[in-house]
C-alpha cells in the first residue's frame, strides 16, 4: 500500500486506494501530521472485502511537507514497531514470546532477560541480555560459551535471524513493577 | 583431600572482580588462591578461601551466582621441572585437566598447583600412587 521513492525519506501512499489515518492506540483519537502513532487504513477501491478503519497495530508517522521527487502522494515513515509486543527485525516479524520460550526450553526455566535493539550501518542488531542463573552457571568457560552457542542456535531456528547472546551478572537487568520491560529499542538513537 | 573452590560469574567490565573480594575482605574471609577465567563478555572468577559456607553465603546473598567445584591441591617443589614432572603422572592415563593454576608457597621454596579434573577421585589415585603430595585443606591454610 506503500512503496518508497529515490529520496529515501518516507514511504508514499498509494492514496487512490488506501486513506491512512495515525492514532494514538490507546484512546483511538486521530493525531496531527507529524506526530507517531498507531496506522489506521481504510480502502477506497476493495468491493468485495473492504476495510474501514482497519487497526494496523504499526507505528509510524505522516511525513510533512513536499517529497523531491516530485510525487504528492503522502508519505509514512518506515515501520519500525508496533503497538503490540510484535517487533520487527530486519524485516522479519519477531514476538519477544519466541524468544521466552527458547530460553525457557534451553534453559530449563526461565531466566531475567532483555531484548536490546540498536541500529549499526543502516542494519537492525538485536541482543539477548540473559541473567546466568545457579542451574546454568559453571566454572568452566567452555561450557558458558556452550550454553551462548545453544542459545544463539535455538533462537535461529525459531526465528530465523542471528541474535548475538550476552550472559549478564544476577540481578543486574532492571526489575520493573507490574509488566516487565523486556524490550529497549535503541533504533531511534543510532 | 578434595578441596573446594567457589566460582562466581562476573561480567567483563571494571569493578566486577574488586567487588565480590571487597565482600569476602567485609566478612574475614582469607582468598588464598585465585584465577581468572576471561571471555570477550564475561569472566569466571574462580577463589579458595577459609570458609567456603560462609563465603557462598555472604556472596549469595549479594546477588552472585557461587557454584562449588571439587578441585585437588598439589605441592611441588618450585624450580625447574617441578610441574612437568606432576603433569608425566597423567601422561599414561586419561585424566584430563579441564583447568589448572599455580600459586608460590611457604616462602617461596615450594608451589601449590591446583587443578580441576573431570573426575578428581580417579586424579588423586593418580597422583598418589605416583608418590605426589595431594594437600589436604588444612595443609594449604595452615603454614
Amino acid at each position: 500500500m506503500a512503496i518508497e521513492c529515490p529520496c529515501h525519506e518516507g514511504l508514499h501512499i498509494f492514496e487512490d486506494h488506501f486513506y491512512p489515518e495515525i492514532i494514538d492506540p490507546d484512546s483511538g483519537r486521530v493525531l496531527p501530521e507529524g506526530q507517531e502513532g498507531e496506522l489506521v487504513l481504510t480502502t477506497l477501491s476493495k468491493w468485495a472485502m473492504p476495510m474501514i478503519r482497519y487497526r494496523t497495530r504499526d507505528i509510524t508517522a505522516l511525513v510533512p511537507g513536499a517529497c523531491g521527487c516530485g510525487r504528492s502522494l503522502r508519505r509514512m515513515r518506515r515501520i519500525g514497531r508496533r503497538s503490540d509486543d510484535m517487533l520487527i527485525i530486519r524485516g522479519v516479524n519477531v514476538y519477544p514470546s519466541q524468544i521466552e520460550a527458547v530460553l525457557l526450553e534451553v534453559e530449563g526455566t526461565l531466566p531475567h532477560y532483555q531484548i536490546i535493539l540498536t541500529r549499526e550501518h543502516g542494519l537492525d542488531q538485536v541482543e539477548v541480555q540473559v541473567e546466568v542463573t545457579a542451574q546454568v552457571f559453571s566454572d568452566r568457560v567452555g561450557a558458558l560459551e556452550a550454553l551462548e552457542e545453544r542459545l544463539a542456535d535455538t533462537l535461529e531456528r525459531v526465528l530465523g535471524i542471528r541474535i548475538a547472546i550476552t550472559l549478564v551478572e544476577p540481578q543486574t537487568i532492571q526489575r520493573s513493577e507490574g509488566k516487565a520491560k523486556r524490550v529497549i529499542d535503541k533504533r531511534g538513537q543510532t | 583431600m578434595k578441596i573446594q573452590q567457589l566460582s562466581i560469574f562476573a561480567e567483563n567490565k571494571p569493578g566486577h572482580i574488586a567487588a565480590p573480594c571487597r565482600l569476602l575482605a567485609d566478612n574475614c574471609i582469607d582468598i588464598r588462591a585465585l584465577s581468572v577465567a576471561d571471555t570477550q563478555h564475561f569472566g569466571i572468577l574462580r577463589i579458595i578461601v577459609s570458609d567456603p559456607n560462609q563465603a557462598t553465603k555472604v556472596l549469595e546473598a549479594a546477588g552472585y551466582v557461587v557454584k562449588p567445584t571439587e578441585v585437588l591441591a598439589v605441592e611441588v617443589e618450585d624450580r625447574p621441572g617441578g610441574l612437568a614432572r606432576i603433569l608425566s603422572a597423567f601422561e599414561r592415563t586419561a585424566i584430563n585437566i579441564e583447568y589448572m593454576y599455580a600459586f608460590p608457597f611457604g616462602h617461596g621454596e615450594r608451589a601449590v598447583l591446583i587443578f580441576r579434573f573431570d573426575d578428581p577421585d580417579a586424579a588423586a589415585q593418580a597422583l598418589q600412587s605416583a608418590g605426589v603430595n595431594v594437600l589436604a585443606k588444612n595443609e594449604l591454610f595452615n603454614r
